[in-house]
């Protein structure tokens, strides 16, 4: 018997939500509020339950509109590639500051992606982001603290 | 109201504000001609930025991305046969077919020419609805605003996601779920915050609209191994012929426009409708509206199966601002956003918006029409120009929606959690999408989270813990039989299509 990814899915959300309507019968509230009308717990559980009947409804009743997707034609290794560049990209922004760890993401985003024009690569990478954070800077008053542009004495 | 009127008059005539609205508009036009990046992409991406500017500024830039990207939608349409969003599918059917004739300039004019008269009757008919409107929803109790609320929910499911209503339905109760997170805004108490820090806030609004669209419809095209501009390479951008139109052409749009906005219109102010379907509404009813024999040539290049539709999508914008406007109750997902976005400058739409901060009430009427008038003459003329966007190589275009993203959430809140959170749900988003899980009844959902649980508690201490606020009133029972009729519609239609 093959189930449907979107089954699959929906029942996964089951669980989540059988684990979020527990959560929100843990919410410690104050003692004078238990037995309120309304108190902090009640719509989350009321949500808990709306997620369980939808997706229970989802799981047992047949598919109407069953979606098709050709697992073969997609596309892991870039999307996992580019997700991964992202988590990189979030773990440097803090430490080698934003204009190194922006300008570095775009390259190898763009070399990931397949482009080798190697001088627009450079253009909409190093100034493109240069250019970018004086807009941040000199229009808009964002300070963004760099420890890399302050090492070179760029900035103050 | 005149004084209204010319307070927003002042605020949008602005040089600020006037530049806003064409950066917006200009912006807007270029987000929303790249296919598979609408108008909810571009306000998200435009979000970080607005913070910095007063809240009418802010908004009256989003509103001019908003019309800027549903007019680039209608480019891509009619250049590439490629609509940058649903509400412009049926500009497709005559567009495209005009531009293989060699008459892309003109069906670009006429798309311009329709969505500018669509506008602007749509905001004369705004100027008229919201101030009534407003007036008529102080009569609005929590119990009715809780109704409605579901009522704008249960809509957008059924007419966002055709076929997918149960899908659709559990995206609402994620987003419900999403805003839940933090802390409890009567009490402070935590939820769902596992004793994190970053989480005790909340989730930002920005973050997750950021994840769910920009981010995962990026994902999506690398996933998919999409090139939406690889059609536009194979296409002579600049030999798109001339852009003036015949009397008989004039002519038959001068009776396609009223028609059709007036329909687009009311489609627009009704929750959950939209462009989509005033667009298609339109297209169809025009087609039924005109003689045999140009009946015929509806859907190889007909005038007026162009004009109805972009009249439409345009009108049904601007109606889609009167129930945020009036109401504060978001009828689709891109005014979810802009109430997001409203909120994030401390902002409560609503019936007393009018009352109280006139200004942006006023302006943001006043810079729509203002905004209508720069697209038709800047971006018209500017078309053979801008539309060389559709050839911009993905290779480029994908890491420079990433970096956008990641940087827009970095600027709120200069914290790497905030990122990885991000990219989190934005990798569970692009899976979901895949399996034709739509995003916009979530964050619809997770943008009305907060105002929902506030007058679902304000309606249970009223009535001491008793549902019977849900039929007590005339008008809750009116709305609750409203939404009844959309579940019983669903089921009947999902029934119908099983028995097939």
């Amino acid at each position: 018997m093959k189930i449907s990814p979107s089954k699959i899915i929906s029942l996964l959300f089951f669980i989540f939500s059988g684990f979020y309507l527990y959560t929100a019968h843990q919410i410690q509230v104050f003692t004078f509020d238990e037995n309120a009308a309304f108190n902090a717990k009640t719509f989350p559980i009321y949500l808990g339950y709306a997620g369980l009947i939808f997706s229970a409804l989802y799981v047992l009743l047949p598919e109407t509109r069953p979606s098709n997707v050709d697992l073969s034609v997609l596309d892991y290794k870039k999307t996992i590639t580019l997700v991964l560049l992202m988590i990189l990209y979030g773990i440097t922004i803090l430490r080698a500051g934003y204009f190194l760890s922006t300008s570095i993401f775009l390259v190898l985003s763009y070399i990931v992606l397949g482009e080798r024009k190697w001088l627009w690569i450079f253009l909409l990478s190093f100034p493109f982001v240069a250019i970018f954070m004086y807009l941040l800077h000199g229009l808009l008053n964002i300070y963004l603290r760099d420890p890399f542009l302050q090492f070179i004495g760029v900035m103050g | 109201m005149i004084e209204g009127i010319l307070i927003g008059l002042e605020t949008a005539f602005s040089l600020k504000n006037l530049m806003m609205v064409m950066i917006g508009c200009f912006a807007g036009t270029i987000i929303g001609m790249l296919p598979g990046l609408g108008p909810m992409t571009a306000i998200a991406l435009m979000i970080p930025i607005t913070y910095g500017f007063e809240p009418s500024t802010g908004l009256i830039l989003m509103a001019g991305v908003y019309y800027g990207a549903v007019f680039g939608g209608s480019t891509s349409s009619i250049l590439i046969n490629a609509p940058g969003i649903p509400g412009t599918v049926a500009t497709s059917f005559d567009g495209y077919p005009m531009a293989q004739q060699g008459k892309a300039g003109k069906a670009l004019a006429i798309a311009a020419y329709s969505s500018f008269a669509g506008g602007t009757i749509a905001a004369i008919f705004l100027l008229i609805a919201a101030p009534s409107l407003s007036k008529v929803s102080l009569a609005f109790r929590s119990p009715d605003y809780f109704g409605l609320m579901i009522l704008g929910l249960t809509a957008v499911s059924a007419f966002s996601a055709k076929g997918h209503f149960l899908k659709a339905m559990m995206m609402v109760v994620l987003g419900l779920m999403l805003a839940s997170v933090g802390q409890d805004t009567l009490s402070d108490i935590p939820r769902f915050t596992f004793q994190n820090m970053n989480l005790s806030d909340g989730i930002s609004f920005v973050l997750v609209v950021m994840a769910t669209f920009a981010m995962s419809e990026a994902l999506t095209i690398i996933f998919k191994a999409n090139d939406p501009t690889r059609v536009a390479k194979q296409i002579s951008l600049s030999q798109l012929g001339s852009i003036k139109l015949d009397k008989t052409e004039t002519k038959k749009m001068v009776t396609t426009i009223p028609r059709s906005s007036v329909l687009g219109f009311i489609i627009g102010v009704l929750p959950g409708a939209g462009s989509t379907i005033a667009s298609f509404l339109a297209y169809g009813m025009e087609r039924n509206f005109v003689n045999d024999e140009e009946k015929q040539k509806f859907g190889k290049g007909s005038v007026n199966g162009l004009a109805a539709p972009e009249t439409a999508n345009n009108a049904a914008c601007s109606g889609s601002f009167v129930p945020l406007l009036t109401l504060g109750i978001p009828g689709s997902g891109t005014t979810a956003v802009m109430l997001g976005a409203l909120l994030g400058f401390g902002i409560q739409p609503g019936p007393r918006l009018y009352q109280t901060n006139p200004e942006i009430f006023w302006s943001v009427i006043m810079s729509m029409y203002i905004g209508m008038v720069i697209l038709l003459i800047l971006n018209l003329p500017l078309i053979p120009y801008i539309a060389r966007v559709l050839a911009t190589p993905r290779t480029f275009l994908i890491p420079l929606i990433l970096f956008f993203s990641v940087t827009g959430i970095y600027l709120m809140s200069f914290n790497n959690f905030d990122i990885y959170l991000m990219i989190g749900i934005a990798v569970f988003a692009t899976v979901l999408r895949l399996y034709d899980f739509p995003m916009p009844p979530l964050i619809l959902a997770f943008v009305l989270g907060g105002l929902m649980e506030e007058n679902l508690r304000r309606s249970l201490l009223i009535s001491d813990g008793s549902w019977s606020f849900l039929w007590n009133r005339p008008l809750t029972l009116c709305i609750m039989i409203c939404i009844c009729l959309i579940i019983g519609w669903q089921s009947y239609q999902s029934f119908k299509t099983k028995t097939r």
